[in-house]
């Protein structure tokens, strides 16, 4: 399947790149990353520590280990700094 | 429920004005505003990313989690994102009810949780470089302390 993968702050900065449509049999946000860090060096030192990442499918926070099921954009990024 | 994400800048006090006239049931608004802090002088610009899409959504579901847990007339929430100098305001939120305590206890609430759980992140541009901010542990224990 197809899926929509957005990268934002300082993930973004390190990957080069907002949004890339990644062609996947991922079933978890886990294994994509498995995936996206054989891409480039820029992925794998982007997806090295994930203590410090969160994740969301279609627009909802969720866990790495959440099946992605019908999911078409996963969006990996730090730790929200709003307010 | 009022939900506003821009990048242009805002008058705090005019908006509290059009909220308090919004409420015919109220008997207490509470409002908080959120600035940019200068960093001692050193801030160039603070540069605020969104997630746009989620962002509106996050806003609307704390929003609506404040209403099921305080009996609120009504919330508003702006939040601004781009680049942003020094002292302005970057956002603010407002809760209307009966009586102060549900309205100030709402207020904290939303603080709290849009802190650490609406997709903004914030980068500060000195001299010196830019740097992302980085989340503390103390914004992930405020959520807890609201968790039941």
């Amino acid at each position: 399947m197809k899926i929509d993968v957005l990268y934002f702050a300082w993930l973004r900065e390190r990957i080069g790149e907002s949004r890339e449509v990644i062609e996947t049999s991922a079933a978890t946000a886990t294994e994509l990353m498995d995936e996206l860090r054989a891409l480039s060096p820029h992925h794998a030192a982007a997806f090295a520590d994930i203590s410090a990442l969160r994740v969301a499918y279609d627009q909802e926070l969720t866990d790495f280990d959440t099946p992605l099921g019908n999911t078409r954009e996963v969006a990996f990024f730090p730790p929200m700094t709003g307010g | 429920m009022d939900i506003r994400v821009q990048s242009a800048p805002f008058d705090p006090g005019q908006l509290l004005s059009e909220f308090t006239a919004r409420q015919s049931t109220s008997g207490a608004v509470v409002t908080f505003t959120g600035l940019t802090r200068d960093l001692e002088g050193t801030l160039a610009t603070m540069e605020i990313e969104h997630y746009p899409g989620m962002t509106e959504k996050a806003l609307a579901q704390i929003a609506t989690e404040a209403q099921t847990r305080w009996p609120l007339d009504d919330v508003l929430i702006l939040h601004r994102h781009g680049a942003l100098k020094p002292t302005e305001p970057i956002m603010m939120v407002a809760t209307a009810s009966k009586h102060r305590k549900a309205a100030f206890e709402a207020a904290d609430f939303l603080m709290d949780y849009l802190k650490s759980r609406a997709p903004f992140w914030k980068k500060e541009v000195t001299a010196d470089g830019a740097n992302w901010v980085v989340a503390k542990d103390e914004d992930e224990a405020a959520l807890k302390a609201w968790e039941r």
